[in-house]
């Protein structure tokens, strides 16, 4: 059963339709995120689910039960915003104990319940600071134990991460996945960031000028993007051009070669497709010889550690592939002339 | 120890020769007259030290005077400021259109300066015996403003003219500290499930409280140190402090030049309590501040 | 239910506030019997003791200016740049006269330096006067300061300072060249503020006897029906025109500021 839905959900501010016709339904436990570039309207739907704003048209369910017209104060959910949000007055564990305080736990449980939950993310210690003697990181860490503290049926996560270092982030980008999972809560959880994105979710929505252009798992997601947008968003991408020879067996022609591929059923023999590929797609070498291959000149060599990003110009146009690094085998060098093979079962069809 | 030495006399008298014009001029012209003010207060008419001014101060007319300036403070104050408050919090708050905030606070800036004599003459001409608004009501409406007990040149007549620059003064300070209240702390209470009332309670008003009670302060002391509408209004017979001390510096009505040094520093007195209070009480409120 | 209450606060302050403006005005208009006329604003100009204590309480606001600038601006100045340390003890001391009352300190003036003493000011008219502009300069001290220290926060000190001093400026150079220009907007909102503060001054001009606007509009009100209500008007527009002045400054500085 479907424990959150969003059906048909439009918001306009004046004359700017910036969420249009979203769905959406999550299953209990699910970490779902939002993603897309900023302006698309990833914190409106969020603030539509959290009852900052009215919906123009259609509904939120949670629990089967419709929330479209309820006050947030009444919704018991959780949120965990950019940055800053923590009440500055209150400390730490006050803070933490603020959503059972007014929802009127007796002090001895809510002292209990905020003890527990200040172990749960790793600062048993910090209950008598004041949010200004905490790190960054921390006060993010205090403000995920304050939307958890009352229990709530949805926990809302605006860019939580932000504001954060680069290593902060990832930490604690992990740590919350665990809480998550540990406390099977359903969680939806905005981003900008394919990174982030893709390493924490059990599924993503690709959002672009407020539509949900894509639903999927990130394997899917990254692996079989629907749209252009969707492809060129998540990841890095070779774009190349090609022309459909037969569509029925997948066979393309591209620079002069053939190549099977899938997903050209429904197009029209001598039309125009784009294909697109991975750099993990593209090798170096000619592999095992099915598939493609280029001559092709090396322009670039990025050694990133475990693998290597090599840009190369072939068949007219650059092409960008990663390839694993090698102890025994060095990288070539710019200038090199290489071949380059890829393989049909790699390549996406786009229009 | 020697280059030490060197290097102090170096530096240092340099330094703090630079603020030697701003001493000089705090000393003379706000200090010094200032002490000399607390020291008369204390001393006899052939200069001995006494407390005989200061028990002297205790006589009907003059705890009145202290009284109903202190109510009057007091008053104004709690008026101006919780109205004050309640008109920054409707432009800040309320969903007002964004148009009307800038007019507000110029209009603000310019009420808050408008006190002293002309305030009063247009007090006079709107509330007085023959005022507009007098007039208005009794042509209209058969309402007898005197005949219901008002009466401008009095105790409540003053308060109602106060507020024409209490609460201006309020709005001007109190604007930029609801500004500061972060969007995200009413809604990160609304989402725990907090009400309005209970939001105000815990989070904004307690964050707010160090600038409210510096303003209250603030208003306070305005109040309590004014002279100009208070006389231009009612004249020299009102029997509030400030008035009761220019009438003595004028003309010695007390018949004890020392009196009036008494005078002068129950009120320093009263107004600095006011801001020890309120230092006192801030530093309480603002243990959650760097 | 917000709004609402959010307008009912607005509009009962607006009505308080306006009431009085429209009293003033209206009754300043009503000195000919059954029609309203500008009488009481011909009489207020014609009679040349306005003029002479209008001009000598804008002469006295213009020394106070210049005696405010001078004293603050390099004050506020070192501190930033040298005296850290001194800054509470200077804000303290500048936030002095908004705790003790104007009466309290002229009284101390009268004092202190009567006749007899050994800085006898009051015993000239020119004394009196320097004394008059010095507790003006008091008076407009807090908002004077804050207002430039505000402005010099905006600026790096430091860096413009040592710039200057590495082309060869000196102190005096520095100063009025480097900083003044720089907290040009912060000098002028503080001066305009005073002068709205020094034009209807009373009480410190009434105790020292000094022929100011203040202490003759009361004269005036005392005895007369409708110059006052006229005066009131013609002080309200003055007030107004030093604040109007002070945010056409800072807006204009905001403008430039984005050009540049
Ligand atoms: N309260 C509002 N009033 C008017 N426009 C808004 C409001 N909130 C958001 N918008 C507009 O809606 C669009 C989407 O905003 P948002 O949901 O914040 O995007 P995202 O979170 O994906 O960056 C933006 O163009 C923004 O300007
Ligand atoms: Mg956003």
């Amino acid at each position: 059963m479907t424990y959150l839905t969003l059906a048909h959900l439009e918001k306009s501010f004046g004359q700017n339709h910036v969420v249009k016709d979203f769905n959406l339904t999550v299953e209990k436990g699910e970490f779902i995120s939002l993603l897309g570039p900023s302006g698309c309207g990833k914190t409106t739907v969020l603030r539509m689910i959290a009852g900052f704003e009215a919906p123009s048209s259609g509904a939120i369910t949670i629990e089967g039960q419709d929330v479209t017209g309820l006050r947030t104060s009444a919704r018991n959910i959780g949120m965990m915003f950019q940055a800053y949000a923590l009440f500055p007055n209150l400390t730490v564990a006050e803070n933490v104990g603020f959503g059972l305080k007014v929802g009127g736990v007796a002090k001895a449980e809510r002292a209990a319940r905020v003890t527990e939950i200040l172990e749960m993310i790793g600062l048993p210690e910090l209950g008598g600071r004041y949010p200004f003697q905490l790190s960054g990181g921390q006060q993010q860490r205090v403000a995920l134990a304050r939307a958890l503290a009352p229990r709530p049926r949805v926990l809302l996560l605006d860019e939580p991460l932000s504001a954060l270092d680069a290593k902060v982030r990832v930490a604690l980008r992990n740590e919350i996945r665990s809480i998550q999972q540990e406390l099977g809560i359903t969680t939806i959880f905005v981003t900008h960031d394919q990174e982030e994105a893709l390493s924490v979710s059990d599924r993503i929505v690709v959002m672009n000028a407020g539509v949900a252009d894509q639903v999927g798992t990130p394997f899917e997601i990254y692996n079989r993007p629907a749209t252009r947008f969707a492809a060129g968003f998540v990841g890095t991408l070779n774009l190349i051009a090609a022309k459909v020879i037969d569509p029925k067996t997948g066979t393309v022609a591209l620079a002069g070669m053939n190549l099977q591929v899938q997903g050209t059923a429904q197009r029209a023999a001598g039309s125009d497709v784009t294909l697109a590929l991975r750099p993990e797609g593209l090798r170096l070498g000619r592999g095992d010889g099915e598939g493609a291959v280029f001559r092709a000149n090396v322009a670039s060599v990025q050694f990133m550690g475990s693998t290597i990003r090599i840009e190369v110009m072939a068949a007219g146009q650059k092409l960008t592939l990663d390839t694993f690094n090698r102890a025994d085998q060095p990288p070539p060098r710019p200038g090199d002339e290489v071949e380059i093979s890829l393989s049909g079962n790699n390549a996406i069809v786009l229009d | 120890m020697a280059r030490t030495r060197q290097g102090l006399i170096q530096r240092l008298p340099l330094n703090w020769l630079g603020l030697v014009p701003f001493a000089v001029f705090a000393l003379l012209f706000l200090i010094l007259p200032t002490l000399k003010i607390v020291i008369g207060a204390f001393q006899g008419p052939e200069g001995g030290f006494t407390f005989q001014n200061m028990l002297d101060l205790n006589t009907a007319s003059i705890r009145s005077a202290y009284w109903t300036s202190i109510k009057l403070s007091v008053i104004t104050a709690l008026l101006g400021g919780t109205v004050g408050f309640a008109m920054a919090a409707a432009v800040v708050f309320g969903g007002l259109p964004k148009a009307v905030r800038g007019p507000l606070l110029t209009f603000s800036g310019v009420a808050s300066n408008f006190a002293g004599v002309p305030l009063a003459f247009a007090f006079i001409a709107t509330l007085g015996p023959v005022g507009l608004v007098t007039i208005w009501l009794k042509t209209n409406f058969g309402i007898n403003l005197r005949a219901m007990g008002w009466n401008l040149l009095s105790f409540w007549g003053l308060v109602v003219t106060y507020l024409f620059f209490q609460i201006p003064l309020m709005i001007l300070i109190i604007t930029p500290a609801l500004d500061g209240l972060k969007k995200e702390w009413r809604e990160a209470a609304a989402v725990l499930g907090a009400t309005g009332a209970q939001y105000w309670r815990m989070v904004a008003l307690p964050i707010l409280f160090p600038s409210l009670l510096g303003t209250f302060a603030l208003l306070f002391a305005n109040a309590f140190g004014a002279v100009a509408t208070a006389f231009a209004l009612t004249g020299p017979q009102l029997n509030i402090v400030p008035i009761k001390l220019f009438a003595q510096i004028r003309g010695d009505v007390l018949g004890n030049p020392n009196l009036g040094y008494a005078l002068a520093f129950g009120m320093i007195l009263i107004t600095a309590a006011a801001n020890t209070l309120y230092i006192w009480l801030r530093v309480r409120a603002e243990r959650w501040l760097k | 239910m917000t709004r609402f209450l959010a307008w009912l606060a607005l509009i009962f302050g607006c009505v308080f506030f306006i009431l009085p403006l429209v009293g003033m005005g209206e009754f300043s208009l009503k000195m000919r019997r059954g029609v309203y006329s500008f009488d009481a604003y011909r009489k207020v100009f014609e009679d040349p003791t306005f003029w002479a204590t209008f001009g000598y309480s804008l002469v006295l606001a213009a020394a106070t200016i210049v005696v405010g600038v001078l004293l603050v601006v390099p004050t506020a100045y070192w501190v930033r740049l040298r005296l850290p340390k001194a800054r509470p003890y200077v804000e303290f001391v500048t936030l002095l006269p908004l705790v003790i009352p104007a009466i309290v300190v002229v009284f101390g003036y009268i004092r202190l330096f009567n006749t007899s003493s050994i800085l006898p000011l009051t015993g000239t008219a020119f004394g009196t006067d320097f004394l008059l502009t010095m507790g003006y300069t008091t008076l407009a001290l807090p908002y004077m300061y804050r207002s430039v220290d505000t402005g010099l926060r905006t600026i790096d000190v430091a860096t413009l300072t040592e710039a200057a001093q590495s082309l060869g400026a000196g102190w005096l150079t520095i100063l009025a060249r480097i900083i003044l220009p720089n907290v040009m907007v912060a000098v002028l909102s503080g001066a305009f503020l005073t002068l709205a503060i020094v034009m209807g001054e009373f009480t410190m001009a009434a105790l020292l006897n000094r022929p100011a606007f203040g202490p003759y509009m009361q004269l005036l009100g005392a005895n007369r029906a409708y110059e006052p209500p006229a005066l009131a008007v013609i002080a309200f527009a003055i007030t107004w025109g030093c604040m109007g002045l002070m945010q056409l400054v800072t807006r204009l500085a905001k403008h430039e500021r984005a050009k540049a």
